[in-house]
């Protein structure tokens, strides 16, 4: 694997010791931690290159996780649309969504690096949920950081991750959203690094964070374009996936990346369009697309969506904006609630809110996707949502 | 007035007096007034932060601080006009988060620290490896970068940390975020001690050192101290420019019991 310089291969490259996607990404944090990025980005290196770690991943994804994640092809949803529409079953996956996938690499990292305790942020506690879930299972200790604002729309995950174990405790600062709670995700890491891995939920962060998240998730695409290949006999025209973050998405595009015929659409809330807006910033550990206002203070992100409720996002997908390999588009609140619908009266599936995003960008553009394959990765289930949507639909 | 930090500091050391580096959060109420008081009272230069929304390496304390003063309209720019306006007596030094130097442009934000007699900049999150482009343009402007090296820091990173930096190099006295602890952390000493083994450029301590009796016990091992939060919580808590300056007086008190 090379080290030094990037590869130039978009979504299969690594980034080299700089961490860098074109300009973006990169390691913009604290000196205290900057030695524990790099520990974690040379245990990633040998954990990658070595074939044991890969079959015990590999056994976990099968065995624990449930995978390889289905391909579903729709039929009434198909029909409805006038476009040929793919769903890549990532909420079939145990805890609801692709985030087990990563959650699962980072535990058995962890473990190998001799790390006691895991911390996590999370939005929609999908993240939050995956890693205390594998706190569980490895019998580390467990902490995850969540937006007041988001314990509240997302209590049922609230209740799920203190039943596995973990302590959930609440951002109480500033917008009170997945933002404010990996700045104390970043806190408590500060104070802890010795004996803490930071359980990063997204292709975003420090280097080696984006790439090693990206990889974790190269799953999806993988499976995805074989299953394409077998089960319609061809690739789909266009890949569609929801960017809070960025993970699954980076993980749905990674597979196709190489396949130039094949359109990348990302699909960021319309109060968070942040490869939209196209400023860019430093966040979180890395330089990216970042919502923020004309003196550099970042911007509240405003989403119905927890998961997406984010200001930045992972920098390959800035690259990706910049050199058009991918293209980002934003959806409203209301076409989401409608798409939410739409599946699950068409299919039977109930969508998280997140991949409704998705969805929501296909259903709009219907017209111009008329015959076409569509591939949409349905990154989780709809069920965390539900008591929020009660209250919406009242 | 910009002066060269690295003859500041070195002269001050060279005297045998410990430097005193008090922080304030820019834009909170009185805050230059603060600094004037805080100078007078013995300061060595003082540090000013200028806030973010994004605080990481920050406690509750400068959170708070932070938040308050963004609440109360305060941006670089005006912090900058009024450190130009009404400079303070002793070299000031800057400290602040990367994304507000880099989205004002680093050419830009350094030669509008110099314009402002500004002689240093902290960016708490601009390591050594990333600091590159900012450094060069803040050498431009005269502008000194002082970076952190932490009790994580190796001794190869620390050297080449105190090679970069200018001014003094900054420890960084615990693992944690900024904030008043009980106690000096032993790692305080710790990582001060290893790093005037690697260097002959000064050391100062900063994060957890709260009370003159601290900093003492951190500068008999380092050249001095920066201390933040102890005035911040005064300020928050309403305390005037002449309280401040009674609390930096103390500070300074105990130090000259090293002298």
């Amino acid at each position: 694997m090379g080290t030094e310089e990037a590869e130039t291969d978009l979504l299969t490259s690594d980034p080299g010791t700089s961490g860098r996607f074109g300009n973006f990404g990169g390691c913009f944090i604290p000196e205290t931690l900057v030695p524990a990025c790099q520990e974690l980005e040379i245990a990633f290196r040998e954990a990658w290159a070595d074939e044991q770690f890969h079959s015990e991943l590999d056994r976990l994804l099968a065995d624990y996780a449930g995978r390889p994640s289905p391909l579903t092809i729709c039929g009434r949803l198909s029909e409805e649309l006038g476009t040929s529409v793919l769903l890549k079953r990532e909420d079939l996956n145990h805890t609801g969504s692709h985030k087990i996938n990563n959650v699962l690499g980072q535990a058995l990292l962890a473990k190998r690096m001799g790390k006691s305790r895991l911390v996590a942020e999370t939005g929609a506690g999908q993240h939050g949920v995956a890693t205390a879930t594998a706190a569980a299972l490895f019998g580390l200790e467990c902490e995850v950081y969540m937006g007041e604002v988001d314990m509240e729309r997302q209590a049922l995950n609230v209740f799920r991750m203190r039943l596995l174990g973990a302590e959930v405790r609440p951002a109480t600062t500033g917008s009170r959203t997945l933002k404010d709670a990996v700045n104390e995700a970043l806190r408590d890491w500060v104070a802890t690094v010795e004996t803490t891995h930071y359980c990063l939920g997204s292709v975003m962060g420090p280097h080696p964070y984006p790439w090693m998240v990206r990889e974790f998730h190269r799953v999806i695409g993988s499976e995805a374009r074989e299953q394409c290949l077998k089960q319609v006999g061809k690739l789909p025209n266009t890949v569609v996936a929801c960017v809070g973050g960025g993970s699954n998405a980076a993980g749905i595009f990674s597979g196709f990346a190489n396949d130039s015929q094949v359109r990348l659409v990302g699909v960021e809330p319309a109060g968070a369009a942040t490869v939209g807006r196209k400023v860019p910033g430093v966040l979180h550990g890395s330089l990216s697309y970042l919502l923020q206002d004309e003196f550099g203070q970042v911007s509240e992100a405003e989403s119905i969506s927890a998961g997406l409720d984010y200001p930045g996002v992972g920098p390959e997908h800035s690259y990706l904006a910049d050199t058009g390999r991918a293209e980002y588009h934003c959806v409203t609140d209301e076409e989401v609630v409608e798409a939410f619908g739409l599946l699950s009266r068409t299919e039977g599936i109930m969508p998280a809110l997140e991949p409704a995003h998705a969805l929501a960008w296909i259903s709009r553009e219907r017209a111009d996707l008329a015959g076409e394959v569509v591939l949409l990765n349905l990154s989780g289930r709809g069920d965390k949502d539900a008591a929020q949507m009660v209250e919406y639909f009242k | 007035m910009q002066v060269s930090l690295d003859n500041h500091f070195s002269d001050l050391c060279a005297s045998g007096r410990k430097c005193l580096v008090p922080y304030l959060t820019a834009g909170l109420e009185g805050w230059i007034e603060c600094l004037h008081a805080a100078a007078e009272a013995g300061a060595d230069a003082v540090e000013v932060g200028i806030p973010f929304s994004d605080p990481v390496m920050d406690g509750p304390t400068i959170q708070q601080a932070s938040d308050k003063s963004l609440a109360a309209g305060t941006t670089p720019d005006s912090i900058i006009a009024n450190l130009a306006k009404s400079p303070p007596p002793v070299p000031t030094i800057v400290m602040t988060y990367t994304n507000i130097a880099h989205h004002m442009g680093y050419d830009r934000f350094a030669r509008s620290l110099a314009d402002a007699g500004v002689s240093g900049a902290i960016l708490a999150d601009l390591p050594l490896n990333e600091a590159g482009p900012w450094c060069e343009a803040a050498d431009a402007s005269g502008v000194a970068t002082i970076l952190l090296a932490a009790p994580t820091s190796s001794d190869d990173r620390c050297r080449a940390i105190a090679e970069r930096s200018r001014g003094f190099i900054y420890a960084v006295g615990l693992l944690g975020v900024t904030g008043e602890r009980e106690r000096l952390a032993d790692s305080a000493t710790m990582v001060a001690s290893r790093l005037k083994a690697l260097t002959n450029k000064p050391v100062l301590v900063g994060v957890g050192v709260s009370t003159p009796d601290q900093a003492v016990e951190a500068s008999r091992v380092a050249d001095g101290v920066v201390v933040g939060s102890a005035f911040v919580r005064r300020m928050l808590e309403g305390a005037s420019p002449e309280d401040i300056g009674e609390t930096v007086g103390e500070f300074r008190t105990a130090l000259d019991t090293l002298l």
